[in-house]
């Protein structure tokens, strides 16, 4: 069967992680893997440049993980489940660490999952959006 | 013989184990998900099983990126608890079965399922969360362990179909063991949420209960869904939801549907639960 992996794109606000993203990715969820050890925790915490200096990943990786822009980094290849390491590492929950990547603070994307969470109308289609 | 007695679906999200570790059950943000299952941790007391078949995913917890099973299966006398980057759970060392689970992996494999054998594997909150959710906090669990991870996490994750004709193969295998025990399987994750992108926070209750419904009713239609839809209906990591086609799988043509429960949310999801029992002809 062909794999249709342009079929995801059209789904707004969403990277869907594909065995391309895992090639592209491996460094960068491989790096996120490594912090499952305290002792490595505490490594890249006290010093990110120097412990991402020691995998290799590209330049816009490392970047992406030092500004913390999971959005960036989800499209340089990650998978939310391994960036989970680096907020994990920093004591952030899901819920915080989410958050960051809507147009929402933590306080009002709390609100919205308490009220039921994101409702789905509008949230279909880029097309229906009008963003593509 | 041994029997496939009773099917558990269950949402798995890391702040219920979060929670239940901190004592926070009854915080009133907590509660009503929690009591939600107090009908379940009896009915657990009262239907003991000996071996409990956890269908679920590993979220990067024991599995890198080295390695990306499809299908695989837990043989080992017993699974020590993951470090998922917050320390590792406080719950006791999860007892595997490693006589049926042998015979599992081989009827599997002749079957045409190509499990990947695991001899050491840590599990991680996909696994212990919804234990601790039927069973509570014990210093032993009451129940023996086969897990069965599944790739949900890389697209392409296996199809509908091929996860509902896993659960009828768990099904026959389970059957053809010599040994009288009863035997349930469970299907973890889901229902809607998406925790990444600028959708993060999607809930789809609607389509959650069409799912139970279909679940139990008409699984044959169900498995066709593509994971398209689940993505879009139910979120990036909606799709977890196939899981539970295994577990229906394993439980024959006709299901009871003896507790069902729906909450929203448990931090980012949507958290659903159903006990079923298949029906005798």
């Amino acid at each position: 069967m062909k794999p249709d992996f342009e079929q995801f794109k059209d789904i707004p606000g969403t990277t869907i992680f594909t065995i391309e993203s895992a090639r592209e990715g491996f460094h960068l969820n491989q790096f996120c893997m490594s912090l499952r050890d305290a002792k490595n925790r505490e490594r890249f915490l006290a010093d990110g440049p120097a412990y991402l200096a020691e995998w290799d990943m590209t330049d816009e990786q490392k970047q992406a993980v030092i500004d913390r822009d999971f959005q960036r980094m989800l499209d340089l290849g990650g998978n939310v489940y391994f960036l989970s390491k680096i907020f994990a590492a920093e004591g952030l929950s899901y819920v915080q660490a989410v958050s960051t990547m809507t147009d929402m603070n933590t306080e009002e994307y709390q609100q919205m999952m308490i009220n039921g969470g994101r409702n789905i109308e509008g949230w279909r289609s880029k097309k229906e959006r009008g963003e593509a | 013989m041994a029997k496939i007695v009773a099917g558990i679906a269950t949402s798995h999200v890391p702040a219920v184990g979060h929670a239940l570790d901190s004592g926070k059950t009854q915080d009133a943000y907590w509660k009503p998900m929690f009591d939600g299952y107090e009908f379940s941790k009896q009915w657990a007391k009262d239907n003991p099983a000996d071996v409990a078949i956890i269908v679920y995913n590993d979220h990067a917890s024991y599995f890198g990126m080295e390695i990306m099973p499809t299908f695989a299966l837990g043989i080992a006398d017993s699974f020590a608890i993951c470090d998922e980057g917050y320390g590792p759970r406080p719950v006791p060392v999860v007892e595997g079965a490693p006589e049926l689970a042998t015979h599992l992996g081989a009827s599997l494999i002749m079957d045409d399922f190509d499990m990947t054998i695991l001899n050491v594997l840590e599990v991680d909150h996909g696994l212990t969360v919804p234990m601790s959710l039927m069973y509570g906090t014990p210093d032993k669990w009451p129940t023996k362990v086969i897990p069965l991870p599944v790739n949900v996490v890389m697209n392409p994750q296996p199809s509908g179909e091929r996860c509902l004709a896993l659960g009828k193969a768990i099904k026959r295998a389970v059957e053809q063991f010599e040994g009288d025990l009863k035997v349930e399987i469970w299907g973890t994750g889901g229902m809607s949420h998406q925790i990444q992108g600028a959708r993060a926070g999607l809930i789809n209750l609607p389509w959650d209960i069409q799912f139970m419904d279909d679940l139990i009713n008409q699984p044959e239609v169900l498995q066709y869904k593509p994971h398209l839809e689940y993505m879009i209906e139910a979120g990036s990591e909606g799709v977890e939801l196939i899981m539970w086609l295994i577990m229906r799988g394993a439980l024959g043509d006709q299901v009871n549907e003896v507790y069902r429960f729906n909450h929203v949310p448990a931090s980012n999801t949507s958290v659903g639960h159903l006990i079923l029992t298949p029906k005798e002809d």
